[in-house]
């Protein structure tokens, strides 16, 4: 009965998937030696499809700080099939490589994106794909369509079909509204998966992408929550006195590190989902939270005073001796792992500033990543070339990216209202 | 007789309440009561003896002259310390709760913007679990008190410098319906 009622109330919250004002990116700091790279119109014979492909495959490769697209009215050509590519003019023009594409519809609302990649100087084809598309995810199926350019070219796979969960707050004659909000990796086809006039904190992806775990304070105290994307429905897991907070999965899906403070004090535990069992990792008089699992699923690094400042510390999974990890600045909280477990990202502060870092975990050396002075909440793209972050624009929260060799920065704005908490989806599962 | 031990040591916590805040005056600007009656009030207490009761009733709550009208704490950045001017409105909290055990009050931790947000609902838990102890040090309940924290996500003043942070850095006692 309760589940019921629950699930009802999140179909009550979930009534608005409202479509919201789009989050704008702007690129604030651009990268030398981006690489030249053309990206022709596709053909469209058959009719104007509802998406211009070519022109999100050129946004995604641009936001990627790594390529410099040709601007349309600078192409040599437009060529859509092979025969059609004269390799000479290419070159001329100074692009490494060359993309065109067709975009073509084969009845009952579907339509099929064909492209080509070329190595210009070679004159070779360097990979080619068809891809199925009904017309309503044209727009996921051309960034498919950067990932694919992205990997062949860089070897690494990228992380443009994947989305992003933040929360926005916003307040209208003197009453706050808390929004947990999904949008594609580009800000666009924002959804409202929550909407409450009480806090909401701390969103968490499960490992399949299916999932957000979050913290939500509806029922004036906290309670983690775990609500099924395409559903909307969703449990409480964790109501217990105290705090309820700092959601994190295990790579595996099968647990759940939490933070609570049932016994008096800020504590981490693992809770197993099957059953809701708890098991207590942490014990001492510091705060102990904000635990992210490593990707091996071996250790958990969580945020601790127990040494007088927030430091980082490291932990075996089913608990154990603590071993600190930050030593530099009196400041260092809310890590990620990169998803190569090699580096954390991490809140940095020193001088009274707040920046986005890393630091990796073999060397301990710390790199400081961003430039405002109230950075918070970095979350890594799952391909690690990026770190998405909350920072301040205006005097509202914003979202900013910056790759993680701190080279490239981009900014998330909205309209109104403050951003923050963002996190990084993992990948997509390919269906 | 043990309760009326308890009843003197009641009392003597509100006068010296009365006494000490007549003196205190903070300079943040907080909105904070007249205090300059608070004393009148408290001898109207002492003078009803076991009646004295009677008087620390919910009603008090409404009270712009009692010593229950101020329910704000603030404190230091990344500290749970509570002041020594603010131990004689805890006390008085204290004395009112221990005497009427059906009154409930909620311990709502609040910090400044700065730093890691789920870090800071450990600091305001940990600033509301210091009030708690020293209600229960005195006599309230356990199951009187109720401690939630809100970390930063319910700034009393929005701003970005010391001015708006120090008001937020704040346990607000929390009566309901009141």
């Amino acid at each position: 009965m309760k589940k019921i009622t629950l699930s009802l109330f999140a179909l009550l919250l979930c009534a608005s998937w409202l479509a919201r004002a789009e989050l704008t990116i702007e690129i604030t700091q651009g990268m030398d030696g981006a690489v030249p790279v053309a990206i022709v119109p596709f053909g469209t014979a058959g009719g104007v499809p509802p998406q211009d492909v070519a022109a999100i495959v050129s946004a995604d490769l641009a936001r990627s700080g790594r390529f410099a697209p040709v601007p349309v009215q600078n192409l040599v050509g437009r060529p859509v099939e092979t025969s059609q590519v004269r390799f000479q003019d290419w070159r001329t023009l100074g692009v490494d490589n060359l993309v065109i594409g067709k975009v073509e519809p084969v009845g009952g609302g579907q339509y099929r994106v064909q492209f080509r990649l070329f190595d210009v100087y070679r004159g070779r084809q360097i990979t080619g794909y068809s891809l199925p598309a009904p017309a309503d995810r044209l727009r996921y199926i051309a960034h498919r369509v950067s990932d694919l350019i992205y990997e062949a070219l860089t070897g690494q796979p990228g992380a443009f079909a994947t989305r992003i969960a933040y929360v926005i707050s916003e307040s209208a004659n003197g009453k706050k509204t808390y929004e947990l909000q999904l949008a594609d990796s580009d800000g666009h086809n924002p959804q409202t998966l929550l909407s409450s006039p009480q806090p909401l904190m701390s969103p968490a992806w499960s490992p399949d992408g299916a999932k957000l775990a979050y913290v939500s304070f509806e029922k004036k105290r906290a309670g983690v929550f775990i609500q099924d994307i395409a559903s909307g429905k969703r449990e409480e897991l964790s109501a217990f006195a105290g705090i309820n907070g700092a959601p994190a999965w295990s790579p595996d899906g099968r647990y759940l590190a939490v933070t609570l403070s049932r016994d008096g004090n800020p504590e981490i535990y693992s809770m197993r989902l099957s059953d809701r069992a708890l098991k207590r990792l942490t014990n001492g008089p510091s705060i102990d939270t904000e635990p992210v699992w490593s990707p091996d699923g071996r250790s958990i690094v969580f945020t601790s005073d127990r040494g007088g400042s927030p430091q980082l510390y490291r932990i075996p999974a089913q608990g154990g001796r603590p071993e600190r990890l930050t030593f530099e600045g009196n400041y260092n909280a809310s890590a990620d792992f990169s998803p190569d477990g090699k580096t954390l990202a991490l809140v940095h502060g020193a001088n009274g500033k707040y920046r986005i870092a890393t630091q990796d975990l073999d060397s301990g050396r710390l790199h400081v990543l961003s430039d405002g002075s109230l950075d918070e909440s970095p979350s890594f793209a799952p391909n690690g070339s990026m770190i998405i972050y909350a920072t301040e624009s205006g005097r509202r929260g914003v979202l900013a990216a910056v790759s993680s060799d701190g080279r490239f920065r981009q900014r998330f704005s909205l309209q109104q209202g403050n951003v923050r908490e963002p996190v990084w989806s993992p990948f997509e599962k390919r269906k | 007789m043990k309760v009326v031990l308890k009843l003197i040591m009641v009392l003597a916590l509100l006068w010296l309440a009365g006494c000490s805040s007549t003196g205190g005056s903070k300079s943040d600007g907080v909105a904070v009561e007249d205090r300059s009656d608070s004393g009148a009030a408290v001898t109207d207490a002492t003078t009803t003896g076991v009646d004295g009761y009677g008087n620390l009733t919910i009603e008090s709550l409404s009270d712009p002259n009692s010593p229950l009208a101020q329910r704000v704490i603030y404190f230091a950045f990344d500290s749970s310390e509570v002041a020594e001017q603010d131990r004689p409105l805890i006390e008085a909290h204290a004395a009112f709760l221990a005497a009427n055990p059906t009154v409930k009050v909620t311990l709502e931790g609040h910090t400044d913007e700065r730093g890691s947000r789920e870090y800071n609902i450990g600091l305001g838990d940990r600033r509301a679990q210091a009030i708690r102890r020293m209600l229960e040090f005195q006599g309230v309940s356990p199951n009187q008190i109720t401690v939630v924290s809100y970390g930063e996500e319910k700034p009393a003043v929005d701003g970005h410098d010391e001015s708006a942070w120090s008001m937020n850095r704040r346990v607000e006692l929390v009566y309901a319906g009141h």
